[in-house]
């Protein structure tokens, strides 16, 4: 499993109210949700965002609320792949159920730069950053959770079984 | 090694002798929670799982309690979806508006969280049972659809830090200040995915009310869970909402603490997060001059009878500053009855503050008191995060229903002793 995108690049404690703000909160229509993703620390993201880019943050990635809302906003906004020095909890959980690949690299957050080029292979854990001509390594992805990011979240992955 | 109390907890409920911090396992759910943002998607994630009718229709709970009473026709759609839901599924504990209340403060009143109990609520702030000895944390809407169809989510065992509060605290110091100075002590991830424990000598003059609210915060630092061992206080609380039985778990002397934190209560000072994160304390002789818009008093945090006891005490008398907007939001019911009967409310509005049906509203930027750009309100809500209440560039500060009554009067960030004091705003004094 690879992907390959530009990256979004953030600070530390992105929390899930500017990931997608409560005031959408009042419908779960992912197309609807994604329109509003990162509105409110990035009011360009939603024009600027290609199907397969990377948001790159630091630590406590997701903070706050624990609305599915907000990894499912970054997923359908075409995210391929969130890399964070941490997670914050319940994100982690949410991210891995419904299927939107994150991945813990300090070291990667740390070189990365906004719009660099990125390259992440899942299997192997291994981070490419194609501008710099770099590589980090992150725990790879257990097969338990390749088969459920491709199987499209935990449910899917639960009816499929 | 010993186990913590949540560690014991979460054994007895995956049917295990013993666990250790980082071991995965199946726990078996009391009760599941949801309100009205979170429990739409869980409907469709339960739909897709194929299973007819939720695992035990007396162990799940639903509250639409952040766009309710409905705020458009979205929001009435979405509730509309979970009534039909809860009626389809005979839901025990569905709470419709006008036996609803915010789902934090609700779910202890109604007394279905006893000691001992395992919980999981899609919202964050569901680790506020912890006050009552319970494992309580939040996920998403997926894990609630699952724990609907099966009884059942899966953790991983948590370490755990542990603050021993000892020393009585000072006449204006609440749950809040405590659970604020922690925060900004630790940071906003300070105990990221691990338990915080409460334990010593200060926690008997502490409330339930200030625990709940302790333990409502401890998600601001990250935790799973937070949690307060079992005295007499939480025996006596539950006896007094709840039929059901219950287990005391207690941590052992051996148990392992990652980290051990001493706090002194009395050298805690009222305490206030500036923006745009929990951590960023101050206490109330470090604030300066902060001059505000707006002043919530309310949510699952601070709306409870003793918080508007507080509230309606400072203001009882005296007149809101001129031009400033108090909005108060009792969190419950039974609360906001009680108020009423304690003439809480009626010194409330008569000091000039509007007061609210019990709803999340204003705490997430949702309905009934949203900021425009550029204005500052002073909240006893939990998160000042950006655009929280409102504009992305409005301003929330946290603080504990004292200092929000304060604050009330002049109209900027106020420490309540001077209040008193000085008698500042006594309308019989103008
Ligand atoms: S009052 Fe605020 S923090 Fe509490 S449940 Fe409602 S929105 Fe969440």
């Amino acid at each position: 499993m690879q992907v390959k995108g530009n990256v979004f690049k953030y600070g530390d404690n992105v929390d899930t109210d500017v990931i997608i703000p409560a005031r959408y909160l009042n419908t779960s229509d992912a197309a609807v949700l994604a329109e509003h993703c990162m509105e409110d620390i990035d009011i360009n993201f939603t024009d600027r965002v290609k199907k397969g880019d990377i948001i790159v943050a630091g630590k406590n990635f997701g903070c706050g609320s624990s609305r599915e809302h907000a990894p499912l906003a970054i997923k359908t906004a075409g995210i391929s792949v969130v890399i964070a020095s941490t997670f914050a909890r319940i994100f982690y959980r949410n991210a891995i159920n419904i299927g939107l690949p994150i991945l813990e690299c300090p070291e990667a957050v740390a070189d990365i730069d906004d719009g660099d080029q990125v390259e992440v292979d899942f299997t192997a854990g291994r981070i490419t950053n194609i501008t710099k001509g770099r590589t980090y390594q992150a725990q790879p992805f257990p097969e338990f959770m390749q088969a459920l990011i491709s199987a499209g979240g935990l449910v899917n992955y639960l009816s499929k079984q | 090694m010993g186990m913590t109390m949540t560690q014991k907890i979460l054994a007895a409920h995956a049917g295990l002798d013993r666990v250790k911090a980082g071991q995965l396992i199946m726990v078996n759910i009391d009760l599941v929670l949801g309100n009205d943002v979170t429990t739409p998607v869980a409907i469709q994630e339960f739909s897709k799982i194929g299973k007819a009718k939720v695992f035990d229709k007396e162990k799940v709970a639903i509250v639409p309690d952040h766009f309710t009473p409905n705020k458009d026709i979205k929001a009435a759609q979405q509730c509309k979806l979970i009534r039909e839901f809860a009626l389809d599924q005979e839901i025990e504990h569905y709470f419709e508006v006008g036996e609803m209340g915010i789902e934090h403060a609700l779910i202890p009143e109604q007394g279905l969280v006893v000691p001992g109990d395992v919980v999981i609520g899609a919202d964050s702030h569901t680790c506020t049972y912890g006050a009552l000895g319970a494992f309580s944390t939040g996920v998403g809407s997926t894990d609630m659809a699952c724990a609907m169809a099966a009884g059942q989510c899966w953790f991983r065992v948590p370490g755990a830090i542990k603050f021993v509060l000892n020393g009585k605290p000072g006449k204006w110091v609440s749950g809040k200040d405590i659970i604020l100075h922690i925060i900004g002590k630790i940071g906003v991830d300070g105990a990221l995915y691990r338990s915080m424990e409460f334990d010593g000598d200060g926690l008997k003059y502490l409330s339930m009310d200030s625990r709940f609210t302790m333990a409502n915060m401890v998600i601001e630092a990250g935790a799973k869970n937070g949690i307060f061992p079992v005295d007499e206080q939480i025996i006596a609380y539950v006896k007094n909402h709840s039929n059901k039985e219950f287990t005391v778990f207690k941590s052992d002397k051996d148990a392992e603490y990652e980290e051990i934190y001493n706090i002194n209560l009395n050298e805690i000072r009222p305490t206030v997060a500036f923006p745009h994160l929990p951590e960023n304390t101050r206490t109330i002789d470090e604030v300066g001059s902060v001059a505000l818009d707006q002043v919530v008093i309310g949510s699952c945090t601070n709306g409870r009878i003793e918080d508007l006891r507080v509230a309606a005490g400072i203001l009882k008398g005296k007149k809101v500053h001129k031009g400033l907007r108090v909005i108060v939001f009792p969190a419950t019911q039974k609360i906001y009855l009680k108020a009423l009967r304690e003439g809480l409310i009626e010194a409330l509005v008569e000091a000039g503050a509007v007061v609210s049906t019990p709803t999340c509203g204003p705490c997430l930027g949702g309905h009934m008191g949203i900021l425009a750009k550029g204005e500052k309100a002073l909240a006893t809500t939990n998160r000042n995060f950006v655009g929280r209440m409102g504009h992305p560039e409005s301003e929330v500060y946290l603080a504990s229903p004292a200092v929000a009554a304060a604050s009330a009067l002049t109209g900027r960030i106020t420490n309540p002793e001077d209040i008193v004091e000085e008698g500042v705003g006594n309308a019989s004094k103008r």
